[in-house]
């Protein structure tokens, strides 16, 4: 741990894969509630290219020019999307699915060109498939932290306009607000958060980074605001985690390593989350469940009872059994409705009713009719 | 006097395709109007076009005699329930507070006066105790109490309501039917898209009659008659058949 | 063309037949990036199965990416069904973690045996001539020609035997339902074939133009027809035409055959997109450039016959408010009514625009109903 803040290369990579963690669980909280979980596989593919043109173009690889490259070809990638589903019968999935095999293959074509150039440092542009903790320097935080915070103060600064976008798009407008506009300001700041990441995770796996924190977020609040700041809690956690972890093992891979980390979190927060998660609402049902179950048997002893003169009047296991042809656990249940003072056991396999059951049944019965 | 809602030759077309041709439409102010008509008449593009959310092929619509754009603030807009995703990340405050947002302009955030006009709309509509439940875990009625409140925390002279009274159940209905004569006692004008013909009589004072053309318009005991219903209902317009 | 070059095309053009085959179904079932899931979820099977027989030629491996692909698949409709994630995130979730895993299980244990990272995404087609089945001393070809065409057999015989079935299921499923012919079976076994054909392809071409060639043709050839089995032999010929025009482009400028054939199928879909006959954007535009004339001009005789006679006539009429009353510029109005009067339907008398009887017919033939 402590090497965290003594060990340069640990602490770059722990600031990148963090920044990298804050921005796209931020904005991809929108673009998950927005349904475009999908785009950022298309923006992030299609970035490809872009890294390799700039790099073709201008011969450098300062990460700002790398990511300006692949910013305009994610955002040509997202206007292709728009004008092919407008303007056309394909549909959305397909034209994704077009558009990020397509550019994602231009990409390939021109990184072996660049490849086959004489003197060509190329070595570098390989990482961004999988991305390459250990290879950030300082002047590649500078460059994303610049960009990753001019995104994050958009999004502050157009919050509830965001908001209003992503729940209800004609209300805004009919408000006046400048929708339009407004969502093309949003799917910038998307393709921002994804090149942002793209040296760290890698163009193949940058799209689980918007669609995962934003997920798992979404398990343990309801509210828009608590969602983002959520994502952005798992995105850096699981992205310095899974950079520190890559970085100091030999031959594993930093992508797909913080992937697995987010790709756990999301595990955790479906089957846990208090409210929503798996687990709570299976046992909030077992619960529920049991507890119907109970009220039946002492609904049916109430019924027995009312048979006859005395109300407290004891009766054999094997009816109530008989009426409970379902409840396997009648034994258990008795006991725990005994505990309750609301039976008793009156002989071997018999069972009565206590006054304050006699009561909790009459309660029960004024309740459902 | 001024019409609150005054609609010139509108035609709206998706496409190649007319949904709106030639309407003509004047909504006095101070009334309950319903937009009747069949599936597939324009109705919910009406009140779209109305709104400037679709752009018309010809026409104009003044709002008390000025185009929309200049007098947005005066328009209350209560979407179809069906037109958003329920399991967003928010509670019925956060929704209601979205009818502020065009109000309070860039980068302010909704503070104290918000939050109060929120709780008072909200309590027009009888879900104050609701306040902090999150939208998902509503009741159908209850969703349309939420528009209904935003709509009215914008505290509009005009309102557009597109199916208000869709899947609500029999309490809800009195109550929004009883919250429109308020409105109304207000001097404030609503149009909504209805789909019950029976209760157009008891709920509303003026009716259009609309399929893709206009069929009749105007008050509720001259119009809703049994043969202008039958031109409404009874077949599609030639032009459409091609 | 050499031997090797007559070898990899042949194992493109079967590549690409195999991919339209169930890619037409995907994209018609708005399922297309499901291709994209699955294509990159196989991974982990392949490796584990790679590991256990230590050969990339055993057919352990498509046992192993298929059920990896339909698990994928299973795994989806189960998030999906538990209403915590919408579909679209389901699919974001699952494959990257999938692939991640089999990623990591290279770096880790398969050192610099066949199997590397670089080589699943991007496929080396290149290579496919090297990897040959020899048999009894004679040599019978690459090993993926066999593979492929075995694949490729299977997709066509699914296809073939299930087509009423699979038309079904793709086009009304609930009705499916009712007659018994088990959607969610067809969804398991069509989902099955895009697993099996990505794994037997993904060596020689790589997850990413298995994509492209699911996705690509087919949508392009949707664009061409209406009709489902014009569909999948448009898609078919669209995508061998794609691989081979892209395996010339790689070895004209010395780059990525894989890549060059997806930039192909780019291409050929753009061809679609902009010229197809009826539903090209070019068509599209022409038409309704067309339509638009005669809707104005259909407006133009409503407009004004519903203004005859009438109070409001002189200034509704008047040539010079057209622009106002039916929001059109005033160049536009200009041309419709001079349209309209080389048309006959309209007089011009002192700025007033009167229709004729052909004008009023066509009016009243717009508005009027029986």
């Amino acid at each position: 741990m402590e090497q965290l803040f003594t060990d340069y290369t640990l602490r770059t990579v722990a600031l990148g894969a963090a920044l990298l963690g804050a921005v796209s669980g931020a904005l991809g909280t929108f673009a998950v509630l927005r349904r475009q979980s999908l785009l950022g596989d298309a923006i992030s593919h299609a970035a490809l290219p872009g890294i390799g043109l700039a790099f073709l173009v201008t011969g450098s690889k300062l990460p700002l020019v790398l990511m300006v490259g692949a910013a305009l070809a994610g955002w040509l990638a997202t206007a292709l999307v728009i004008v092919i589903t407008g303007a056309s019968r394909v549909k959305y999935d397909s034209a994704l699915g077009l558009v990020l095999s397509v550019f994602f293959g231009a990409g390939l074509v021109i990184l072996t060109a660049i490849q086959k150039m004489p003197n060509a440092q190329q070595a570098g542009l390989e990482a961004f498939l999988f991305g390459q903790a250990a290879a950030l320097v300082e002047r590649d935080l500078a460059t994303m932290s610049a960009l990753g915070g001019v995104a994050l103060l958009v999004a502050a600064l157009l919050w509830k306009e965001f908001k209003v976008l992503a729940f209800d798009e004609d209300f805004g407008r009919s408000l006046g607000l400048p929708m339009r506009p407004l969502d093309f300001i949003l799917t910038t700041l998307l393709v921002i958060a994804i090149v942002t990441g793209l040296q760290t995770v890698g163009v193949v796996l940058m799209s689980a980074m918007i669609v995962a924190p934003a997920a798992a977020a979404r398990q343990w609040t309801n509210r828009l605001g608590r969602m983002v700041l959520i994502a952005m809690g798992f995105g850096i956690i699981s992205g310095v985690a899974g950079a520190v972890i890559s970085t100091s093992t030999a031959r594993l891979p930093t992508g797909p390593t913080i992937v697995l980390c987010i790709s756990g979190v999301v595990v955790v927060s479906i089957l846990f989350a208090p409210g929503r998660g798996l687990i709570v609402r299976a046992i909030r049902h077992q619960l529920r469940s049991t507890r119907f179950q109970r009220e039946a048997i002492l609904m049916d002893l109430y019924q027995l009872a009312l048979q006859h003169h005395r109300r407290d009047h004891p009766h054999a296991e094997a009816a109530l059994q008989a009426m409970q042809p379902g409840g396997g656990k009648l034994r258990s249940q008795l006991k725990t409705l005994a505990a309750q003072g609301l039976v008793r056991q009156a002989g071997k396999q018999q069972w009565a009713l206590t006054s304050k059951g006699i009561a909790a049944c009459a309660q029960l019965h004024r309740d459902r009719s | 006097m001024l019409a609150a809602i005054e609609v010139r030759d509108l035609t709206v077309a998706y496409r190649d395709r007319p949904v709106l041709w030639d309407v003509d439409l004047s909504v006095p102010n101070g009334v309950l109007m319903a937009i009747v008509g069949p599936n597939g008449a324009g109705k919910t593009t009406l009140i779209k076009a109305i709104l400037n959310l679709v752009t018309p092929s010809a026409g104009h619509v003044h709002i008390f005699g000025k185009p929309y754009a200049s007098i947005k603030s005066i328009v209350g807009y209560v979407p179809q329930r069906g037109s958003v995703d329920w399991d967003f990340p928010a509670n019925v405050l956060d929704v209601v507070l979205m009818g502020l947002y065009g109000r309070l302009g860039w980068i302010r955030r909704p503070g104290r006066t918000e939050r109060a006009q929120a709780m008072e709309a909200l309590e027009m509509a009888g879900i104050r105790h609701l306040a902090h439940r999150q939208i998902s875990q509503l009741s159908g009625g209850q969703q349309q109490r939420v528009f209904l409140a935003r709509a009215l925390v914008q505290d509009a002279t005009v309102y557009l309501m597109d199916e208000p009274f869709q899947g609500v159940d029999a309490t809800t209905e009195r109550a929004i039917i009883a919250l429109l004569r308020d409105l109304r006692l207000g001097g404030k004008t609503v149009v909504a898209v209805h789909h019950d013909l029976q209760t157009v009589p008891d709920y509303f004072d003026e009716v259009l009659l609309l399929n893709v053309r206009r069929i009749a318009c105007g008050p509720v005991p001259a119009v809703f008659t049994q043969e202008n219903l039958g031109l409404t209902y009874g077949g599609r317009v030639a032009f459409l058949e091609r | 063309m050499t031997s090797f070059q007559l070898e990899i095309q042949l194992v493109a053009v079967i590549v690409a037949g195999a991919c339209a085959l169930p890619g037409c179904f995907l994209v018609l079932r708005n399922m297309a990036m499901m291709s994209d899931a699955i294509s990159h979820a196989i991974l982990p099977g392949l490796v584990l199965a790679f590991f256990v027989t230590e050969s990339l030629s055993s057919p352990l491996l498509l046992a192993g990416g298929a059920a990896v692909g339909v698990g994928t698949v299973a795994l989806v409709e189960l998030l999906r069904r538990t209403h915590l994630v919408r579909e679209d995130a389901a699919i974001g979730l699952a494959f990257p973690a999938f692939f991640s895993v089999g990623v990591i299980l290279i770096a880790r244990y398969a050192g610099d045996v066949h199997l590397d990272t670089d080589a699943v995404l991007l496929g080396e087609l290149a290579l496919v001539p090297f990897d040959r089945w020899i048999a009894f001393g004679y040599d019978l070809g690459p090993q993926a020609l066999y593979s492929m065409s075995m694949v490729g057999v299977l997709s066509a015989l699914f296809v073939f035997l299930f087509y009423k079935e699979l038309k079904l299921a793709t086009f009304d499923a609930a009705l499916a339902a009712t007659l018994g012919f088990m959607p969610m079976l067809m969804h398991y076994a069509l989902m099955a074939l895009v697993s099996v054909t990505a794994v037997a392809a993904f060596d020689a071409v790589g997850s990413i133009l298995v994509v492209a060639l699911m996705v690509g043709p087919p949508a392009a050839a949707h664009l061409l027809t209406d009709r489902l089995d014009r569909m999948i032999l448009i898609a078919i010929v669209l995508g061998i035409a794609s691989a081979v025009s892209g395996y010339w482009f790689a070895h004209a400028l010395d780059v990525s055959i894989a890549g060059s054939m997806a930039v192909a199928v780019g291409v050929a879909f753009l061809v679609a997109f902009l010229f197809a006959p009826a539903r090209g954007l070019v068509a599209a535009h022409r038409r309704r450039a067309h339509q638009r004339w005669q809707f104005a001009l259909k407006m133009l005789t409503i407009h004004l016959a519903q203004h005859e006679h009438r109070p409001d006539a002189f200034e509704e009429c008047h040539v010079d408010h057209l622009q106002d009353h039916l929001r059109w510029d005033s160049g536009f109005a200009g041309e419709v009514v001079r349209q309209a009067r080389q048309a006959g339907l309209v007089n011009l008398e002192s700025s007033q625009l009167v229709l004729t009887a052909a004008g009023r017919h066509l009016a009243r033939e717009a508005i009027v109903r029986d």
